[in-house]
């Protein structure tokens, strides 16, 4: 019978999860100022721009801006407020 | 930034290309919010017209098979569930050791668990770790630093036993163990999830390189010791297992992969330099050992010289560079003193020509989807000299790297004059005397 080895794991220490409530849904979106966050990737412009278009054609009720943070990768607080202050919701993209 | 938009109240719908979406569910996972709302789009979104994106918008998610749009108006008005609103706290914990099983079970299951690098490991037994330990004075429970694959990832930590399973597993001699931790504790990973395929250069300097045998002649850069060997394996595999993971679709995104990532390690042949060793001109002492981690590996140019023609030769390479990845040069001492006999008698003198003559025109040095990512918004923000390349005009050419950006060390068994230009920036500094 083949010895049996004691070895080491090798995996280093995870830190603890803490868990972060989902902020409450809107009811609909009419009227509501949507942000496309534009992520700073190569021709995500392009597709917020196009985001934007649909939203224009199919949801005219539906009010959007584009934004974009200082810095690719970086949370950005000011525009975080800015968000916060003047939208209802976001869509971030296009995240790699 | 999704999450942090959820925790500001906003609802929040985050667009990914379908090909990270495993990598996009680990992450939110990983921040306490698993049910964030994620939409996918197929990949590439870089270099398709409006027209191709627009058909991404009003087709379905890979994903889901959905429609798209649907999945996002769907995500910012959906009712929450009991779950959504909860979050998910958990702990993770990783045991000291794993049940005791043979040695043919053990790695099969390193290697099912993307612990190794898929070759052959040493397999980290008590005893072993042990031995390793005896290699530094510090204690085993010690932290010696915490790592990550990316930067939207979190960290983990590690301590001086964890590094010492890693360079068991290497190969690497008890030696070899302060040089080791001196790269696990540069905050530098070796295995970057970045979809460049990012590897690292790690260059020591200093007494420790003679005292373990790195050899800096003939084949430096390797194969052929055995410390340069184990020492560059043992940076990569402590680099993946201490920060969790590397694996392909979750924490390894590296479109083409890189096989500087088995190993990169070596010795500056500071007796041969006509110039100061690197880790001088850092700052670091001569009798002082140091390693210096370049991050990188993404792009290789090689020549010999300086012959006659070596300044259009070494211009082309500067040029033909990615203008987001500064040089790290190694030069044989042949080469090396070729260019002292040229007037170039301080290593500074060469790297300023290299930074003068690093030229592209403005158009491609921007046409460029990492500089995109990551000197465009900091042009915009006015930063130098990202801005005044932002400012010039399409045609105008422009130098794409400063001279604190440039490396350059010497190493080699002068068999011929040779030189190598690797993709490298300098991204972390670390003693080892700090770790003996």
């Amino acid at each position: 019978m083949a010895e049996r080895l004691s070895v080491h794991d090798p995996r280093g220490y995870p830190p603890k999860v803490t868990g972060k409530r989902l902020a409450p849904r809107l009811q609909n979106l009419d009227g509501k100022t949507v942000f496309l966050v534009d992520c700073l990737f190569d021709n995500s412009d392009v597709f917020m721009d196009q985001m934007q278009r649909w939203f224009g054609q199919h949801l005219p009720a539906v009010k959007t801006r584009t934004i974009k943070p200082k810095e690719t990768w970086a949370d950005d607080a000011e525009m975080r407020t800015a968000i916060t202050a003047d939208g209802s919701a976001a869509i971030l993209g296009v995240g790699l | 930034m999704a999450a942090a938009l959820e925790q500001d109240g906003v609802p929040t719908v985050a667009v990914h290309t379908h090909v990270f979406a495993r990598l996009a569910r680990a992450t939110a996972l990983a921040n306490g919010m698993p049910r964030m709302r994620q939409s996918f789009v197929p990949q590439p979104v870089v270099d398709r017209t409006p027209g191709q994106l627009r058909g991404y918008i009003e087709g379905n998610d890979p994903i889901s098979g959905r429609p798209f749009v649907q999945e996002v108006l769907e995500g910012l008005t959906k009712p929450l569930d009991e779950k959504d609103l909860q979050g998910l706290s958990f702990e993770r914990t990783t045991p000291r050791l794993l049940e005791p099983d043979t040695a043919e079970n053990l790695h099969r299951l390193f290697a099912e668990n993307h612990w190794t690098d898929f070759l052959p490991i040493v397999l980290p037994t008590e005893e072993r770790v042990e031995r390793m330990l005896k290699g530094t004075k510090l204690p085993p429970d010690k932290v010696v630093g915490r790592l990550r694959p990316a930067v939207f990832r979190e960290f983990w930590e590690f301590t001086v036993e964890k590094v010492a399973v890693n360079a068991v597993m290497a190969g690497a001699r008890p030696e070899y163990f302060p040089v080791i931790l001196a790269l696990a504790s540069s905050g530098v990973t070796a295995r970057s999830s970045s979809t460049n395929s990012f590897a690292t250069i790690s260059v020591v300097n200093g007494p420790i390189r003679n005292e373990i045998g790195m050899n800096s002649g003939i084949g430096a850069m390797g194969p052929y010791d055995h410390a340069s060997a184990t020492i560059g394996r043992a940076y990569s595999l402590l680099s993946q297992n201490l920060q969790g993971g590397s694996v392909p679709g979750e924490t390894y995104m590296g479109s083409l992969g890189n096989w500087y990532a088995y190993s990169a390690a070596f010795a500056e042949a500071e007796e041969r330099s006509p110039w100061e060793p690197l880790h001088v001109q850092k700052g670091f002492k001569a009798n002082e050992s140091v390693v210096c981690v370049f991050f990188g590996g993404w792009y290789t140019h090689a020549g010999y010289g300086p012959r006659a023609t070596w300044q259009e030769k070494m211009r082309r390479s500067l040029s033909a560079v990615e203008q987001f990845s500064p040089p790290l040069l190694v030069l044989d001492p042949i080469a090396a003193r070729g260019f002292v006999e040229l007037g170039f008698d301080k290593k500074q003198k060469l790297i300023d020509w290299c930074a003068k003559n690093a030229l592209l025109p403005a158009r491609e040095y921007w046409d460029n989807q990492w500089i995109q990512y990551l000197n465009r918004p900091r042009a915009v923000a006015g930063v130098e000299p990202y801005a005044s390349r932002l400012r010039a005009k399409p045609d105008e050419i422009i130098q794409i790297f400063e001279p604190e950006e440039i490396n350059i060390v010497v190493a080699g068994g002068e068999t011929q004059g040779a030189w190598k230009m690797i993709s490298g920036g300098l991204r972390g500094m670390a003693s080892v005397d700090a770790w003996r």
